[in-house]
Parts: structure tokens; C-alpha cells; sequence
């Protein structure tokens, strides 16, 4: 006990003495969890729209005056020329071109249908599609309004209007940020975990102090834990900073569920990250091999755990790689223990799966460690 | 029992290549100060990380301080110490806290032992709050062998203890390892450098993983077959060219300022030939060193 208390002192002395790696602590959690989630944001405003209007009617400039309204769309060009509309969409200036055909109001008005031809640049297919949805939307509202306008001054002639009423629920406000926060924290964790702990471990081997403590009684056991335990904390304390600093004074996140639940989970999930740390250390030489070991499964943790994109529209063999994932699990459970507020009965399937991660990768990381020294 | 004894040890690290160590056995006794001679690549480093269980032989047998190093490492790892060519104590903690670290992994205080590594430590008091990494290379070297020394080892390792330290702390530290002697401590040293082998009680010369002789520094320039004699002229690279053409010469070794060579017969001498030689020369009989014999070995 005495040994690992000394092996730790060693340990932090040596953390607090590196003046990088203290900046990197803090750094990290306050400027990329402002950064990032802006750079993540899906929400798409000011689509450039030109339009094209061969009819010039009451009920054109009104369609116009709707696009234009509703905040998501700027007016680039309103004109009757079709080509330098193109022309727009050809250098990019805009995003949207609409098409309102001559005798729009008189073929609405007399035969109760008329298109509309929307050409969209599909080159960002995100924001085509979103934009194109918004216009969809709009041009909806515009035509039942009219109908609407139409019952109004015939009242005998009612026609029947279903309304959908949609109640977003837990993020009411559709706020991306309330969603892309709490997986990004969860991946900083992760990211500071692993590297960290396994750069540490090499750099050991890489000056040869590793060996100096191996031809010392000391227990492996021990050294492993003097390695694990400073990580640990520095891990939990980059969540506090990212969750009580970043999420709840920039974003104004405040967790709907137990926060010490949140920190049980942390807790596990961080000795299984650490594990993962632990395993690139002892299958690299050098602190070099150990980044690019790290930096490989990063990346696969990162973009296969649901973070930016939805699981569910992965094909299967993709799903299956984000269930193999410890990063799926901590960010599913970043956001249902955040913004659902989901209790521990809710995730305790996720405890357990953790606590397999946990043993496997440590369990792994010890064996291959005695194999090797 | 603070001895150390290998037997028919082998080692290889690749299946492909010849092997780093391969039929080494000698003897070290109590309190002895051994010296492990040979170049570089030699394998002297491998012999020093199996006997500190830092690495498993492939086969052979071989105990330290009467313990067997694949039984009983544990053992082992609490009564050796053992200094690595390489500077490996942490550089960003300083001399103290180095020093107090290795003891505590031993489980015993810097002074408990204090009157062992004293002479040693007093030179290095007055930067005892400099980091490590930015210590000179000699005061580096004295840290290590504080450290090495803190848990009063029974047998000391030190490899390549001398290398690119300048020649002064040189020989300091030869003085250091002769009073650390007196404390009944074993020590097994290895060094690329002949001339500090006459420093040694006993030496093993080591050539391509194999020991090609192990007795003392005295024994071992005695059994020197042949007559030694050190040549010298104006031009010296002249006189090595046809001191090598000569039938009469056996071997020819240059030596700094002079060229070292043995005849061919037994009872001759370098008048037999100097009518012969293109210039005047300058010759004497002299002792062979180490590294008369040692290149004499590597050669036969």
C-alpha cells in the first residue's frame, strides 16, 4: 500500500511538472467542447433561394413573402429571367432556385392544382435535403392557408383540413447542441484517457525507467494501478470542467438525470478506456507507434459510435462494429442520462456491458504485459 | 553467497541471425570486482539482462546471489542493483527525489544507507534539487550509481558504466567502485575499453556472444604466446605496409604512436629484418596489454 502511495506521489509530480500536459488538461475540455459542437451543428439557416416568378400574381408575391418570412431562407434574386437564375445555382450563390410558372394564380384558382419546380443543388446533400424539406413545409402552410382563405369566403363549399400536431419531446426546442454536447464531452474523455495513459507507459519504456522498476521488488500490479489510478482522476476531472463549466454556462445544459449517475458510469467507463490506453502500451515500442496505434482505434471509436451519425441508418455490419464500440454505449447514455433523465433501471444494461469492456480490455492489456516483461 | 555463476547460457532474438549470446559460463566469487570486456555488440548487455531477470535465456542455467534467475527473480530483484548503460532514472524529478523514490520501491530510506553511497553522494548534495535531465553526464552517471546502491545490493551490475564519460571521471569512478569493494559488495562491470580491464580483479574477454577467456588481467597478458615489440619510424603508414609484407612478421597492430608486432620465429627480433625495410627504425621489447591479447584471441 505504501509502495503504490509513493508510485502515485511519483506520478503526479511528474504531471504537474509538465507544463503541456496541464495545459492540455484544461484546454482541452473548455476550448474544444466550445468549439466543436458549433462545427457540429446540423442546423441549417440561410438557404440562398432565387426565384423566378412568370406570373407576378397576388398570390405569387404572397408565396414569396412566406419564403422569405420564415427565417431560414435569403432572398439572392427575384426576377423572370431563367438563365441568370441558373447562373446563380452554377456559382454557388444560390442554393435554391424556384420556379413559379406563368398563370399561377389562374390555374390554382380554376382548376385547383398547379405546380411548383424547385431545382436544388445537391452538391452538400445534407442541406439539400433539409432545405428542400423547409420549402416543402412552407409551400404546405402557403397552400392550406389558402384553402383556408377560400373556405372562409364559401362556406358551403368546406373542404376537410387534418392538422398534425408534433410535440417534440425532450429537446422541445430542437436544440442540436442539447444532442452534440454530451457526445462530444464523452469522446474528450475518451480520447484523454487512452492517449494519455498509454503515451505515458511508453514513454517509460521509450527513456528505460521501466526497467529500472522492474529490477526493483516491485509488484506489476502495483506499477499498473500507480499508472491507472492519476488518469483516472484526470479524467474525471476534464468530464467535471466539460459538464459544469462548458455544458452549463455556454450551452446552458443542465443534466434532467442524476448527475452521480452520470459519474458512476464515468467511473467505469474510465477504467475501460484506460484499459484500452493500457493494451496500445504494451503492443508499442516506442511513444510514436503508440500514437499511431491510439490515433487508428480513435478514429474508428469515434465515427462508428452514433456521435454524428444515427446508428440506426448504418448497415448492419456497421452496427454490429458500434456495439463492439465502449464509446456507443457512454455517449447513449451521456444523452438519455442528460437530457431524458433516465434512471439507473433505464442503463443498467449498459453497466453491465461496460463492466464487460472493462475486464476484457484490462484483462487483455495485464496478460499481454507479463508475456512481454 | 554473494556470488554469481552462469552456465552454458544461450540466447537469441532472432532464429535467423547468430545468436546475441551462446555457451557463456564463468564463475564470479564473493566481493569480487569482474570485468566484462569486448566490443560493442559483443553481448555483454544481453549477459547483464538475464543475470538481472530482465530477460529469459533460451537455455543454460545461471544464479545470482544463490538464487536461480528464473525461479527465483523475486528474489533476486531485492539484493541486486543494477546500472543500465543508458541514463534511465526520470529526468523531470530531481536528484532527491530520485534517489528517495528507488529507496522506497526497495522498501528502505535514503538514510539507512546513507554511509554506503556518502562519498558518492556528497559530490552530487550541492545540486540535490536539480532535475535529473539536467544533470552533466558525469553527475548523472554518480546519480545512477546512488541509486543502484540505495537498498545496499549484495551483487552490483553496471553496465557500461564508463562509456562517454571524459577520462578524469574515468578513473574517479574506477576509485569509487574499489572502495564500494570493501563493503564486501559484488561487482560485475562491463566496459568497451581494454585499459580499464587491468582495473579489474578477474576479466572475461567477449567477442560475438562467446567468452574467449576469463582469468585475471595478470594471467591473461602472461599467457601471451609470443615476444611483443613495439616498432616506430617516420613514416608509419609506410612501415605498417611493408612490416605486413614481411614473411617474417606474423602479426602487425597499430597502436597509436607505435606498431606492435610478433614474429613468426620464437627467438627473433626486428634486426633479423631491418637492412630490408625501406627506413630507419626505432624498436623495444614491451609487455603486451589486454588489448595485445585481446586482438590476439579475436584473430586465432
Amino acid at each position: 500500500m505504501n509502495t503504490l502511495l509513493f508510485l502515485l506521489q511519483k506520478e503526479y509530480r511528474q504531471i504537474f511538472r509538465n507544463p503541456t500536459l496541464l495545459r492540455m488538461i484544461l484546454a482541452i475540455p473548455v476550448i474544444q467542447l466550445t468549439i466543436l459542437p458549433l462545427a457540429a451543428d446540423f442546423e441549417i439557416k440561410n438557404i440562398n433561394v432565387a426565384i423566378v416568378d412568370y406570373d407576378r400574381s397576388t398570390y405569387s408575391r404572397d408565396l414569396v413573402h412566406k419564403i422569405e418570412s420564415s427565417g431560414y431562407f435569403v432572398l439572392v434574386d427575384y426576377n423572370g429571367d431563367p438563365k441568370a437564375s441558373f447562373g446563380y445555382l452554377e456559382s454557388d450563390e444560390a442554393d435554391v432556385i424556384i420556379e413559379i410558372p406563368e398563370g399561377f394564380e389562374r390555374n390554382l384558382v380554376r382548376e385547383n392544382h398547379e405546380e411548383l419546380f424547385l431545382s436544388i443543388n445537391a452538391i452538400n446533400g445534407t442541406k439539400a435535403n433539409v432545405g428542400g424539406g423547409y420549402l416543402s413545409q412552407v409551400i404546405q402552410d402557403f397552400n392550406q392557408e389558402i384553402r383556408a382563405d377560400w373556405v372562409f369566403r364559401k362556406p358551403n363549399k368546406r373542404s376537410a383540413i387534418a392538422e398534425m400536431v408534433t410535440i417534440n419531446r425532450f429537446n422541445p426546442l430542437l436544440n442540436y447542441q442539447f444532442f452534440m454536447v454530451p457526445g462530444i464531452l464523452a469522446i474528450l474523455v475518451t480520447m484523454i484517457g487512452a492517449y494519455m495513459c498509454a503515451l505515458n507507459i511508453v514513454k517509460e519504456k521509450e527513456v528505460g525507467t521501466i526497467e529500472q522498476i522492474n529490477v526493483t521488488p516491485v509488484k506489476k500490479h502495483l506499477f499498473i494501478l500507480g499508472k491507472l489510478i492519476p488518469f483516472w482522476t484526470i479524467g474525471v476531472f476534464v468530464f467535471s470542467i466539460g459538464l459544469f463549466l462548458v455544458a452549463r454556462l455556454v450551452y446552458g445544459i443542465i443534466p434532467v438525470g442524476n448527475v452521480l449517475l452520470l459519474y458512476a458510469y464515468l467511473s467505469l467507463y474510465l477504467i475501460a478506456v484506460l484499459g484500452v490506453g493500457l493494451l496500445v502500451s504494451t503492443y508499442s515500442q516506442t511513444q510514436q507507434q503508440a500514437m499511431s496505434l491510439a490515433f487508428f482505434f480513435m478514429m474508428i471509436f469515434i465515427l462508428m459510435s452514433g456521435l454524428f451519425t444515427p446508428i440506426e441508418g448504418m448497415p448492419a455490419w456497421a452496427k454490429f462494429i458500434t456495439q463492439l464500440n465502449p464509446v456507443t454505449y457512454f455517449i447513449e447514455v451521456m444523452r438519455m442520462v442528460v437530457m431524458k433523465g433516465s434512471s439507473f433501471e433505464h442503463i443498467s444494461r449498459h453497466f453491465a456491458i461496460m463492466l464487460g469492456f472493462a475486464i476484457f480490455f484490462n484483462s487483455w492489456a495485464v496478460w499481454n504485459y507479463r508475456k512481454t516483461s | 553467497m554473494n556470488n554469481v555463476s552462469l552456465e552454458s547460457i544461450a540466447k537469441s532474438f532472432d532464429a535467423s541471425k547468430p545468436p546475441a549470446v551462446k555457451d557463456v559460463s564463468f564463475e564470479v566469487s564473493d566481493g569480487e570486482l569482474f570485468g566484462l570486456i569486448g566490443p560493442d555488440g559483443a553481448g555483454k548487455t544481453t549477459l547483464f539482462r538475464i543475470l538481472t531477470t530482465l530477460l529469459l535465456a533460451d537455455e543454460g542455467k545461471a544464479k545470482v546471489a544463490g538464487c536461480d534467475v528464473v525461479k527465483d527473480y523475486k528474489q533476486i530483484r531485492k539484493e541486486v542493483g543494477y546500472m543500465p548503460g543508458k541514463f534511465s532514472l526520470y529526468q523531470d524529478l530531481s536528484v532527491e527525489e530520485n534517489l528517495n523514490f528507488f529507496a522506497t520501491l526497495f522498501g528502505t530510506t535514503v538514510m539507512e544507507n546513507y554511509d554506503l553511497i556518502k562519498d558518492i553522494y556528497v559530490q552530487l548534495e550541492p545540486f540535490k534539487t536539480r532535475r535529473a535531465g539536467k544533470l552533466s553526464g558525469g553527475m548523472k552517471q554518480k546519480l545512477a550509481l546512488c541509486c543502484a546502491l540505495i537498498h545496499r545490493p549484495k551483487v552490483l551490475f553496471l553496465d557500461e558504466p564508463t562509456t562517454g564519460v571524459d577520462a578524469v571521471s574515468r578513473w574517479e569512478f574506477w576509485e569509487m567502485l574499489k572502495r564500494l569493494k570493501t563493503e564486501g559488495i559484488t561487482i560485475l562491470v562491463s566496459t568497451p575499453y581494454m585499459d580499464e580491464a587491468s582495473l579489474c580483479e578477474k576479466i572475461a574477454l567477449i567477442q560475438e556472444g562467446r567468452i574467449m577467456s576469463i582469468d585475471t588481467p595478470m594471467a591473461i597478458t602472461a599467457a601471451f604466446p609470443k615476444e611483443l615489440f613495439a616498432i616506430k619510424a617516420e613514416n608509419m603508414s609506410q612501415l605498417l605496409n611493408s612490416l605486413r609484407d614481411n614473411e617474417l612478421v606474423q602479426s602487425v597492430n597499430a597502436f597509436g604512436e607505435y606498431h606492435h608486432i610478433t614474429l613468426v620465429k620464437d627467438s627473433g627480433t626486428p634486426d633479423a629484418f631491418t637492412d630490408r625495410l625501406p627506413m630507419a627504425i626505432e624498436w623495444k621489447t614491451i609487455e603486451p596489454t589486454i588489448e595485445d591479447c585481446f586482438i590476439h584471441m579475436m584473430s586465432a
